[in-house]
């Protein structure tokens, strides 16, 4: 679901513009998406139900704002652990110099 | 699902310390003592045991890692799930073993963490490292998701 929210170039651009600039109303996203409103909705409903974005009603406007920990899938927990680990073993050897026997 | 495009990947680590396993042991498997070196923890030296080790929350990750232990054997093998928490099928589902074996000198320590998926060797060839970069580098990604590469 993820990778199918991302995979729409439309949706893709909504979701990069949430992230840099913060929360915006779908009025201000219509704006510059080059899209109707209608279907700036129907990309935010989906960017939602992957875990994207989350959404704020307030009076007549709704707000939607990134999910950047809905990307974690994307994460590389490969390189990530493999310079996690060279660090914590570097401090496991540091504490056992300080252990007794 | 599996075959060849499913196999996993691990990382592996060996360091030989002038150490004797028993004292490894303990900087293994007691909470206090794992927690001045790997992170915040609920570790108890018992099979079947499930705790967290927590660290500060990055983007894209909580700062949990869900643990299971899975293989205890006082001084020479120790074994863990480790996962990011999520129960999504993306998730992080990795298996950490630590294996001591005395030497002269010392104890050959090795760390394993297995069970590295392909998506997430997809992910780390598409998105390099570096999560600043994620973002710069989701249409080049989404490029290749549309032409098949990743289902």
């Amino acid at each position: 679901m993820l990778f199918a929210a991302l995979a729409d170039p439309t949706r893709r651009a909504i979701f990069q513009r949430l992230s840099r600039e913060g929360e915006q109303t779908v009025h201000a996203i219509t704006g510059h998406a080059g899209v109707s409103q209608p279907a700036v909705s129907k990309h935010l409903a989906v960017l939602k139900r992957a875990g994207l974005v989350n959404d704020r009603r307030a009076g007549r406007e709704t707000h939607y704002r990134a999910r950047i920990e809905g990307l974690a899938p994307l994460i590389d927990w490969m390189s990530l652990y493999g310079a996690f680990w060279r660090e914590r073993l570097d401090a496991l050897e540091g504490l056992l110099g300080r252990m007794d026997g | 699902m599996t075959g060849p495009d499913e196999e996993a990947r691990s990382l592996a680590f060996e360091r030989l310390m002038p150490h004797p396993p028993e004292k490894i042991w303990r900087a293994l498997t007691q909470s206090w003592l794992i927690k001045e070196w790997l992170m915040e923890n609920d570790f108890a030296a018992a099979l079947d045991h499930r705790f967290t080790f927590r660290a500060t929350p990055l983007p894209g990750w909580s700062g949990v890692v869900n643990c299971e232990v899975v293989a205890l054997e006082p001084p020479r093998l120790l074994a863990y799930r480790w996962g990011d928490g999520t129960e999504s099928d993306s998730g992080l589902k990795t298996l950490v073993t630590w294996t001591l074996t005395a030497q002269d000198g010392g104890t050959l320590v090795r760390m394993e963490q297995s069970g590295f998926r392909l998506q997430d060797e997809h992910s780390a060839r598409r998105m390099g490292g570096g999560w600043p970069r994620i973002l710069e580098r989701l249409d080049q990604a989404a490029g290749r998701i549309e032409t098949g590469i990743i289902s």
